[in-house]
């Protein structure tokens, strides 16, 4: 795992950065950018906010997978849902190990669970990347909506994984230093914030390095890479378990955030709207992903919010609930293939990303790209 | 008289970069025309643009005189416009006797009169007969290439594109070929376009020859004039 | 052993059903080289269609024939409407698109007729048969048994029997050539996956009887398993759909039977992982055809 912290001199002039550092400066920056603007939302919005970074972690993962190396994921949740369980199995059991106070221990105990999170859902993402590195695209999405099918029955027939209800995780409370200034859910958002940026940022830097160009180059034609040196198994099979990462600290972050971890978050519907935030947002642009990752939290909630408040019988209103939402992202996930490829990443063409993300002179690959210009090494 | 096949004006590729140029070419009933040039010459363009497959910008490609530009590649094929293309023109995964009741689909309505077609194509292409349950990809070269044009000649085409029948195969077979496709053409009157890099072998069988340059026509002479002129020969044909 | 044998006689049957429906997806990838993700979606909409007729009518045979003509439709409108606008270049875009078409055919469903599910009376009796002492299909099962046959021997005929069916193939394998030839391969594309559609369809209904009911997720699970199936025989055989159709269905019958109910998708996606690990190419493909 690369650090977020900007190596060396950070105040260089920006002219003198290498790509890499370039790169953490813009995520420091923007993190601590969405820190300070957690202080204008309420506990609600940061609650949200906190979900929206939990969910970009996975859907900044699968945009790079997908749109990278062209390997569909339908199983993103259950990478997310390998997290949570790996964090946790990970807090419980350094809980159970004395590590059940607040302060330096509390941290210590998050930092556990992440690692948990991280061996976890790397394990997950280990094993469905050997077989995706010998699967063709509909074989791999296959297998994985198979997977995301079977995980409710995973969670009931083993045990440690604690059944339907799933498991349960100690309250992480405002560390006494910080009570005063912020409140609970403020305090997770950071938290959210802080993980997220850790598990993108990498991601960032494996996007606009050479390992971005060897991925391309096994979507855009693996006999070709092939031929220059490019084993497309060993890509592929990096590319998911990079995604899975990040994914799984998702996951990790929704545990926390929620206290617990069950099948009944992940289910096969979650799992498409991964998808529909990473095609939406435009397929490997993380700046799209982490605008996908707030529409899909927002829209439903949204949604509900105004099928509420419009005042609809009962009957249909609890008919929309869900459904409604889910209608719009289906046909939103249809014309964007059909008629807008690029995807929000694309159609606005902004210079800047707005989260930590990608190189904003390389602009996200919708299809087959042998031609991608070769970054320019330092 | 009008030309069994006639393409007029035909564009094809982007403005400033065409393929094909104006073109012009008229092909007269029975007539078998060689078209030679070097590769990238725009043959094998004029070829898919005439039966439909590559879409022109410009021009109008016509059978006995009816306009068929607006027809869909599979009305051309109905409308007795037959095209071997290049290479892998059999289906593999059908057998011989599957790929040649395919080709007779259209113009031996009824089984009887489809199983019947197919004989008589086993009896001119005896090595297919052998090999009736054989699937394509088992086929060598030669074999595939006489399935291909036994197969287009059951739907009793009035004009027969042929695209590089000769690519690949042994000297004795490309005789064989050419000689079926004579014999053919001289029995039944079949018009024939055929687009080669064998230049010698496509001579020997045609009434003409047509040399293509840079998708424009640079020559058009009888083919025993084309043979033995020098100056052409090296400049276009290269032998 | 008397559970055994029952265990295994409703496995075939189910099996039965399962292979119909992987069938189906075998038919759209020959026709289009897309693995229809919308398969069940489009499916369950046609047993809804079915559904309505049948309580219209009273009769389980017009809803037989509705599901039949609302899946060929509902295909065909799919294929025209959206899969034809589809760049061909890479599956990703295709899949993406079925997926999209999922989640709107599914939550229209569910705004229609809401989460419950909706009783669907067999047309025959389900109590298992008892012949000599052990119990064993029921006639619903030997109905569901004889129909998945008799389409199965329906659908071979077509594809290597008729002309049709030689343009059919035709026209999937190579649609360059089939063209040059006479075939009219978008009508075939077209007639591929309506035909996939009637058939998941048929498929979908001869199993919600057996299943809780009908609502807008019944044919999720029988889409996975049928998927399962395609990777078992390799989605470009028809023989391998019938043959994994029925492993996988008595497989899934003995792990429920013996195990539970609960293992039953866990046994699926570990036949699935060992398949795809060990011989990724489908135990009954010719050529290797799933890594690109």
């Amino acid at each position: 795992m690369t650090t977020t912290r900007p190596a060396g001199p950070a105040l260089r002039p920006a002219g003198r950065l290498t790509r890499t550092q370039r790169i953490l400066v813009r995520a420091a920056l923007l993190t601590l950018l969405a820190i300070a603007a957690t202080f204008l939302l309420d506990p609600y919005r940061n609650y949200q906010l906190a979900v929206v970074a939990a969910t970009f972690c996975a859907t900044s993962g699968l945009t790079l997978l997908v749109g990278l190396t062209g390997q569909l994921s339908l199983g993103h949740a259950v990478l997310m849902a390998a997290g949570g369980y790996g964090y946790a199995l990970a807090v419980n059991a350094a809980a159970g190990a004395g590590l059940d106070g607040d302060g330096v221990a509390a941290l210590v105990r998050v930092v556990v669970g992440l690692v948990g999170a991280l061996v976890a859902s790397g394990a997950v993402g280990g094993l469905l990347g050997l077989a995706g590195a010998r699967l063709r695209g509909p074989y791999l999405a296959g297998l994985t909506l198979a997977m995301v099918v079977a995980l409710p029955a995973l969670a009931t027939q083993v045990p440690a994984l604690g059944g339907d209800q799933g498991l349960a995780v100690p309250f992480e409370a405002v560390p006494e230093a910080l009570s005063r200034l912020v409140v609970v859910e403020q305090w997770h958002a950071w938290l959210a914030i802080v993980v997220a940026a850790l598990a993108v940022t990498p991601l960032a830097v494996l996007r606009s390095g050479r390992a971005g160009l060897r991925m391309r180059a096994v979507h855009g034609d693996e006999t070709a890479a092939r031929l220059a040196g490019v084993s497309p198994a060993r890509v592929k099979v990096g590319a998911f378990v990079a995604s899975s990462l990040s994914a799984g600290l998702g996951g990790a972050v929704l545990c926390l955030v929620t206290q617990s971890v069950g099948p009944g978050r992940y289910d096969l519907a979650f799992s498409l709207l991964l998808v529909v935030a990473a095609v939406v947002g435009g397929l490997g642009s993380l700046g799209g992903a982490a605008a996908g990752a707030a529409l899909v939290v927002l829209l439903p909630w949204l949604v509900d919010t105004v099928t509420g408040a419009v005042g609809v019988p009962a009957d249909l209103e609890q008919r929309l609930s869900g459904n409604l939402a889910v209608l719009v992202f289906g046909a939103l996930l249809i014309v964007v293939t059909l008629a807008w490829p690029g995807g929000l990443a694309r159609a606005t063409a902004r210079r800047r990303a707005p989260v930590p993300g990608p190189d904003p002179s390389s602009r996200p690959p919708t299809r087959a790209r042998t031609d991608a210009p070769a970054p320019t090494e330092r | 008289m009008t030309p069994a096949l006639a393409v007029d004006g035909l564009t094809v590729g982007y403005a400033g970069a065409p393929v094909l140029d104006d073109l012009r070419l008229e092909v007269a009933p029975g007539e078998v025309v060689a078209l030679l040039g070097a590769n990238g010459a725009g043959k094998t363009t004029l070829l898919r643009a005439a039966s439909g497959l590559t879409p022109p910008r410009a021009g109008r490609v016509l059978l006995d005189g009816a306009d068929l530009t607006a027809l869909s590649v599979e009305d051309r094929a109905r409308r007795g416009l037959a095209q071997v293309p290049e290479g892998r023109s059999v289906v593999t995964e059908l057998t011989v006797d599957e790929n040649l009741h395919l080709g007779a689909l259209w113009c031996h309505p009824g089984r009887a009169a489809r199983r019947a077609a197919v004989a008589r194509t086993y009896d001119l292409f005896e090595p297919l007969a052998r090999r009736r349950t054989s699937l394509g990809h088992q086929l060598s070269g030669g074999e595939r290439q006489m399935l291909a044009l036994g197969r287009a000649l059951l739907a009793r085409p009035r004009v027969l594109l042929l695209d590089e029948p000769s690519l690949g195969l042994a000297p004795r077979v490309v005789a064989q070929l050419m000689g079926v496709l004579r014999t053919t053409a001289r029995e039944t009157g079949l018009t024939v376009l055929l687009a080669e890099q064998n230049v010698t072998s496509a001579l020997s069988i045609a009434d003409r020859g047509v040399v293509l340059s840079l998708g424009a026509v640079v020559a058009d002479a009888p083919a025993a004039e084309l043979a033995g002129d020098p100056t052409l020969r090296h400049a276009y044909l290269g032998f | 052993m008397d559970r055994l044998v029952f265990l295994l006689a409703t496995g075939l049957a189910r099996g039965l059903v399962v292979a119909l429906f992987a069938l189906s997806l075998v038919i759209v990838w020959r026709a289009a080289r897309l693995v229809n993700f919308a398969q069940a979606a489009t499916a369950t909409a046609a047993v809804f269609a079915a559904f309505a007729v049948t309580g219209a009518t009273g009769s389980f045979w017009a809803g037989l024939a509705a599901a039949l003509l609302a899946g060929a439709a509902l295909s065909a409108a799919v294929e025209r409407g959206l899969m034809r606008r589809v760049p061909q270049a890479t599956p990703l875009p295709g899949m993406i698109v079925a997926i999209g078409l999922v989640m709107v055919l599914q939550s229209a469903l569910g705004i229609a007729f809401g989460p419950r599910h909706r009783p669907m009376v067999a047309p025959f009796d389900e109590r298992p048969l008892v012949v000599g002492g052990v119990p064993l299909l029921s006639p619903y099962d030997l109905f569901v048994l004889v129909v998945a046959l008799a389409v199965v021997g329906l659908l071979a005929w077509l594809f290597n029997g008729t002309s049709l069916g030689l343009q059919l193939r035709a026209s999937a394998a190579a649609p360059e050539v089939s063209r040059l030839l006479g075939v009219r391969v978008p009508r075939m594309v077209t007639l591929g996956w309506a035909l996939s559609g009637a058939v998941a369809a048929l498929a979908a209904l001869l199993l919600v009887p057996t299943e809780l009911g009908l609502n807008a997720h019944s044919a999720d699970l029988l889409f996975v398993h049928a998927f399962t199936v395609a990777v078992l025989g390799g989605l470009d055989s028809p023989t391998g759909a019938l043959v994994g159709g029925v492993a996988v269905g008595v497989l899934v019958s003995l792990v429920t039977g013996y195990l539970g109910a609960g293992v039953a998708p866990l046994a699926v996606l570990a036949l699935l992982t060992l398949v795809l690990l060990v011989r990724p190419g489908g135990i009954f493909a010719t050529t290797e055809v799933r890594t690109a």
